[in-house]
C-alpha cells in the first residue's frame, strides 16, 4: 500500500479508523487536535459513519468514550496533558470499570510548553490508574499502536492510554497503513454490573484491577514495542521511552548504540529486562522525554544501588524536552555547534492578530481600570492570555480553564474592587459555566467578560460549544437580563464601550459584558473556501 | 544523499507550504523524511520554524541536531539569522530580504542584510517584487523555494510536480503563478552563485 505523508497526530487518526472505531471524542488542545480534525476531515470515516464531533470539555469527552466502550464499541479520547486533568475523575474510574469494547485514551503531553502551563507527564496518570501505556518512538510505530492498545484494550477488558509528545504530534512523515477493520456490533458486557461502581463493586472491581497487573506486566515483556538491544560493552545500560530513543540512535553511525540498550515503548515496565539490563551494566542511563518517572523507581528513595543517570543526577536537564545534542551530550560524545545569534535579532513572541477583536476589547477594560489601578483581571486559557504580554498587559492570571471567574470570585470575597474576569466563549462552555454559578449563587461584585470570537481561536479555529449560546446560558444560570451586554469590540465603538465596562465594573453584583466579533483567522479562512468554492464552480 | 533544512519565518507567513513541496518532491523520489512543525500558541505572529529532513537512508531524530542543519530557508530576513546556531559552517542561508515588521525594536534592514551578507554562503532576494512580476506578490513563498532548490538534492521535476500537486485544488492559474515563482526563483540562485 502506498506511504501516507501524515503528521504524528494524523496517522492516529487514520489508525484509529483503520482499527474500526465507532467514534473519537475531544476537546481542542495543542498538540492533541489535529487527531480529531483529521477524522473530521476523513471522507473514508464520513462513509463508515465515525462518529467525530467536538464535546464540551476533555471530562465529557472521557466519559462519552466510556460509553461506547460499555455499548461494545470502540472508541478513542483525544486530549492535551491538562485536559487529563480535567477529565481524571472519568480516567482512574474507567479503569476500576474497565472496558468493553476498545478504549484508547490519547493524551499528548507538551515538554518545554511549547504551548501550555505545564510539562507534567501522562504518565504518571497511566501509573496512578493502573492501566498499560503505549509510547511510540516514531509516527509508524504510533499508528501501530493504535491498532494494537485497541485489541489490547479488548483482551485485558481495561482502557489503555496512548502517551505522545509534542514532537511526535506535529512531525510528518511516510505511514504504512494496514488493512481496515470492521467496526463492532453493538454488545454489551456479560457483567451488567461492570460499570455501577458502588462500593461494594468497585472493591471487587479494584481487586480484579490488581489481579490484572501481572496480565499487564506480561504484554508489556511480550510486547514488540520493548526491546532489549545485547552488547559486550557492559560500562553503561541505557533505557530509552519512546521519542528518545530516536534522539539517542542520532548520535551513533548507522544508528548503531555501543552499548546494552532497552527501548520502553509499552507499559507497566516489563521488569525482567529492567532486571537483566541493572544486573549486566555498571550504570545506568534513563531516557525519558518527559518527568523521570523510572529513574526516580530505579534510584529508590535513598539512591543506594548501582549509578542511576538521568534527569536527577544532572546528566540531563531537569525539565524541557530532550533533544539529539541533549541525550549526546549525557553520553559524553562531543556535539556540533553552529555560530552564535548575531545581536541584533530581536525576540518576535507569538501575539495577537492584526484585526483582532480582543485587541478592541482589552483597550476598552484598560482604559476603565485606569481608575482603579493595575492587578485585578482574572483571565483564562485562550488567543486573549497574550493580552498579558506588551502592548495590552491586561490580565494578572491564567491557570487552567475556567479559573478566571472563580479566582475573581475568591479574590471579591477577599475584597479586591473591582474583580474582573476575562474568559473566551469555548473556554466559558468548557469549565466556566459552574463558576458563573458559583457567583450568583454568591452574589459576588465581578464583572465578566465572555470574549465570544465565535470559535475555539487558540488551537486553529474549531467549532465552540459556546456558539450562539452564551446569553441563554448567563441568563439560565441567573445572571439578571440588565447586566447582560453584547458589545462589538471595534475601534469605532471604544467611547461606548468604555461607559458600558465603567458602568459595570461600579455595579456590586454579577454582570456580564459579551464582547462578540468573530475571530479574524476564521473569518479570513471562509473568505478563502468561498474564493475556492468559486474556481470549483468554474471548472 | 541527506539534507537537514530549517525553514523559518512568522507565524502566518506560510512556511509550512514550502515545507509540504520539498516533502512531497521527497516522498516522489522515494526519499525518508521527516518534517517537525510548530503548531499551536506560537502560530500567532511569533517567529516560527520548521525542521525538515529528507534522505535516502532511514532517518532518526525528527529534531536537527544544532550545527548540522545543511540549509536555512526563510520568508523573512531576520529569522534567517535566528537559526545561524543550527547552521553548519558550510550550510547555506536562503532568505527574502521583505521585513515582516511586527515588533517595536525591529532593527534595521540594512544592517540585517549587512549581517547576512557577512555569513559565507547565502542567496537573498526581493521575493516579493519577483513573485509580483510572475503575475501576484502572493507566490512570493515560491520564489524562495526555488531559490534553495538548486541545494536540496531533487530533481527539478520532482519539486515541479509536487508544487502543481500542492496547489492543485486552487485552480490551473494558481498552479502557473506558483510554478512560474519557482522558475524565477531557481534562475535568481543559478545566475548569482
Amino acid at each position: 500500500m502506498e506511504k501516507l505523508l501524515l503528521l504524528g497526530d494524523e496517522a492516529i487518526a487514520q489508525a484509529g479508523i483503520d482499527a474500526g472505531m465507532s467514534g473519537i471524542y475531544a476537546y481542542p488542545g495543542t498538540p492533541s487536535t489535529e487527531i480529531m480534525e483529521y477524522v473530521q476531515a476523513s471522507e473514508e470515516a464520513k462513509a463508515n459513519a465515525i462518529r467525530s464531533i467536538w464535546s464540551a470539555n476533555e471530562k465529557t469527552a472521557m466519559e462519552t468514550a466510556l460509553g461506547m466502550s460499555y455499548a461494545g464499541k470502540r472508541a478513542m479520547v483525544c486530549m492535551k496533558h491538562v485536559g487529563l486533568n480535567v477529565a481524571a475523575d472519568a480516567f482512574i474510574n474507567a479503569a476500576i470499570t474497565g472496558a468493553n469494547g476498545g478504549l484508547l485514551v490519547v493524551a499528548a503531553d507538551d515538554p518545554s510548553m511549547h504551548s501550555s502551563q505545564n510539562e507534567q507527564d501522562s504518565r504518571f496518570y497511566g501509573k496512578f490508574a493502573l492501566i498499560p501505556i503505549l509510547e511510540p518512538s516514531s509516527q509508524q510505530e504510533a499508528y501501530n499502536m493504535v491498532v494494537y492498545g485497541f485489541q489490547l484494550s479488548e483482551e485485558m477488558r481495561i482502557p489503555v492510554m496512548l502517551r505522545i509528545t509534542t514532537r511526535l504530534a506535529h512531525s510528518r512523515t511516510g505511514i504504512k497503513r494496514m488493512e481496515a477493520r470492521q467496526q463492532n456490533e453493538l454488545r454489551l458486557s456479560s457483567n451488567l454490573r461492570q460499570f455501577i461502581l458502588l462500593p461494594s463493586i468497585a472493591r471487587k472491581q479494584y481487586r480484579e484491577l490488581l489481579n490484572k497487573q501481572t496480565q499487564f506486566e506480561a504484554a508489556s515483556l511480550a510486547s514488540d514495542f520493548n526491546h532489549f538491544y545485547e552488547h559486550p560493552n557492559t560500562k553503561l545500560g541505557i533505557v530509552a521511552c519512546g521519542l528518545a530513543y530516536n534522539y539517542l540512535i542520532e548520535n551513533f553511525d548507522q544508528h548503531q548504540v555501543p552499548y546494552p540498550l532497552l527501548k520502553i515503548g509499552q507499559y507497566p515496565l516489563p521488569l525482567d529486562l529492567m532486571d537483566k539490563l541493572y544486573e549486566q551494566c555498571d550504570e545506568i542511563l534513563i531516557l525519558e522525554d518527559g518527568y523521570p518517572i523510572i529513574e526516580e523507581l530505579l534510584r529508590g528513595m535513598l539512591n543506594k544501588g548501582k549509578k542511576i543517570r538521568g534527569r536527577m543526577d544532572g546528566s540531563l536537564p531537569r525539565d524541557g524536552e530532550l533533544s539529539p545534542v541533549i541525550v549526546g551530550q549525557a553520553l559524553g560524545i562531543s556535539q556540533s555547534a553552529g555560530g552564535k545569534v548575531p545581536e541584533l535579532v530581536k525576540n518576535r513572541p507569538p501575539r495577537l492578530c492584526d484585526g483582532c477583536g480582543h485587541t478592541d476589547a482589552f483597550l476598552a477594560l484598560n482604559e476603565v481600570l485606569l481608575d482603579y489601578g493595575r492587578g485585578r483581571v482574572f483571565s483564562d486559557i485562550g488567543c486573549y492570555t497574550l493580552s498579558a504580554l506588551e502592548p495590552l498587559e491586561s490580565i494578572n492570571s491564567c491557570v487552567d480553564m475556567g479559573a478566571s471567574i472563580t479566582m475573581a470570585i475568591g479574590a471579591a470575597d477577599a475584597g479586591l474592587v473591582p474583580a474582573v474576569a476575562a474568559i473566551g466563549d469555548s473556554t466559558f462552555t468548557h469549565s466556566g459555566m459552574t463558576g458563573l454559578l458559583d457567583a450568583i449563587n454568591n452574589s459576588s461584585p465581578i464583572t465578566i467578560l465572555i470574549l465570544d470570537n465565535s470559535t475555539t481561536g487558540m488551537t486553529g479555529g474549531q467549532t465552540s460549544s459556546a456558539y450562539g449560546k452564551v446569553e441563554d446560558i448567563c441568563k439560565g444560570l441567573g445572571v439578571s437580563e440588565e447586566h447582560i451586554h453584547v458589545i462589538k469590540p471595534l475601534h469605532k465603538y471604544h467611547d461606548e464601550n468604555v461607559e458600558i465596562i465603567r458602568r459595570e465594573l461600579a455595579y456590586e453584583g454579577v454582570s456580564v459584558i459579551i464582547p462578540r466579533r468573530e475571530c479574524i483567522q476564521t473569518l479570513n479562512r471562509k473568505m478563502r473556501q468561498k474564493a475556492k468554492l468559486k474556481v470549483l464552480e468554474t471548472k | 544523499m541527506k539534507k537537514d533544512i530549517i525553514l523559518a519565518g512568522v507565524g502566518g507567513q506560510g512556511i509550512l507550504s514550502i515545507a509540504a513541496c520539498i516533502g512531497m518532491a521527497a516522498l516522489e523520489e522515494g526519499m525518508d523524511l521527516k518534517q517537525a512543525e510548530v503548531h499551536g500558541m506560537s502560530q500567532r505572529g511569533g517567529a516560527v520554524q520548521s525542521h525538515l529532513r529528507i534522505s535516502t537512508e532511514k532517518i532518526a531524530s525528527d529534531l536537527i541536531p544544532e550545527g548540522k542543519a545543511d540549509i536555512v530557508i526563510a520568508v523573512e530576513p531576520m529569522e534567517s539569522l535566528r537559526y545561524i546556531p543550527m547552521l553548519q559552517s558550510n550550510g547555506w542561508i536562503i532568505t527574502s530580504i521583505n521585513p515582516y515588521n511586527n515588533i517595536k525594536d525591529y532593527p534595521d534592514i540594512e544592517l540585517l542584510l549587512k549581517e547576512i551578507w557577512k555569513q559565507p554562503h547565502y542567496v537573498t532576494l526581493d521575493a516579493d517584487a519577483m513573485s509580483k512580476d510572475c503575475g501576484s506578490v502572493k507566490a512570493a513563498n515560491m520564489v524562495i523555494l526555488g531559490a534553495a532548490a538548486p541545494f536540496l538534492g531533487l530533481k527539478p521535476e520532482s519539486i515541479e510536480i509536487a508544487v502543481a500537486k500542492i496547489f492543485a485544488d486552487k485552480g490551473e492559474d494558481v498552479i502557473q503563478l506558483n510554478l512560474k515563482a519557482l522558475r524565477s526563483g531557481r534562475a535568481y540562485t543559478m545566475k548569482n552563485i
